[in-house]
């Protein structure tokens, strides 16, 4: 196999795996639900993309013929992840789930629950 | 001709993706592939709705390379944001005035905020003028909610023509 591509193999795979070690650690050390949240479903893009484009080069040189299977498992992973963070997010907002203290904001929860309007910011009540 | 192909981008992209998967182009497939391609689309066309249609093909094909890069740069700074001191992070949520009002559009819009590291969407508002959104780190509010304004929803909006 060419020099050139190896490398390019091995810094995909190299790169794709360190993106995935740093959401796994995101998802332990982040303080609460929604914050967690975002590690791991971000890895899974540009970890498992980096890991997906690695197998598809390597096969695609090694063996006779093209390999795009790897695409269509991209293609699947980026219509599927949004959705899974998605409905985590909801559910967790709609039981309620507090998340940490310094949270901006807050009060848009209210609101984000019932589906309704934020309350105007502009409104003296909450200035 | 439409009673037979309703949805004839469907049609191809199902059959694409059945070469794709089975890592092939002998003939046997492509038969199998376009029998699928017709009968799933005549068979799912009940469960439908109506989505704007796509007007600037070219316009989505950019817009998917612009995600593609954004996801690159913020997985990165996700990534300083996540290894460094957690207390410096100020979480919070948003609420992102939205200009457009169709189902396809907005999932879309909430798709590509969740891809996107740093930002999570959460609930869209019943009427469909609100959508909630999670922001990893917050540090200026107006300035997110004009930058995904500004670099998603207007492309978006664009391409649909809605």
């Amino acid at each position: 196999m060419n020099v050139f591509i190896e490398a390019l193999v091995i810094f995909l795979l190299l790169a794709g795996s360190g993106f995935l070690m740093v959401g796994s650690i995101g998802l332990a050390r982040l303080p609460d639900f929604f914050t967690r949240l975002h590690a791991p479903t971000k890895a899974s893009t540009l970890g498992i993309g980096g890991v997906l484009i690695a197998s598809s080069l390597y096969f695609s040189v090694e063996l006779p013929g093209l390999s795009v299977k790897e695409l269509v498992i991209t293609l699947f992973l980026f219509i599927t992840a949004p959705i899974t963070a998605h409905m985590m997010s909801k559910a967790a907002m709609h039981h309620q789930r507090k998340p940490i203290e310094r949270t901006r904001n807050m009060d848009l929860m209210k609101p984000a629950r019932r589906r309704k309007a934020p309350v105007d910011n502009q409104n003296p009540k909450s200035s | 001709m439409t009673r037979f192909l309703p949805h004839p981008l469907l049609s191809l992209v199902l059959l694409v993706v059945w070469l794709l998967l089975n890592n092939t182009i002998a003939a046997g497939h492509i038969l199998l592939g376009g029998i699928l391609a017709l009968v799933i689309p005549l068979l799912t066309t009940p469960l439908q709705k109506n989505h704007p249609p796509l007007r600037r093909p070219l316009l989505a094909v950019k817009y998917l390379f612009v995600l593609m890069w954004d996801i690159i740069l913020s997985n990165i700074e996700v990534a300083i944001q996540v290894m460094g001191p957690l207390r410096k992070l100020t979480p919070g949520f948003i609420a992102v005035p939205l200009d457009m009002t169709a189902d396809l559009p907005i999932t879309l819009l909430a798709s590509s905020i969740s891809l996107t590291p740093g930002t999570v969407s959460v609930e869209v508002s019943k009427d469909h003028q609100w959508l909630y959104v999670h922001v990893l780190n917050l540090k200026n509010e107006a300035e997110t909610i004009q930058s995904i304004k500004q670099r998603y929803e207007k492309p978006l909006k664009e391409i649909f023509a809605c």
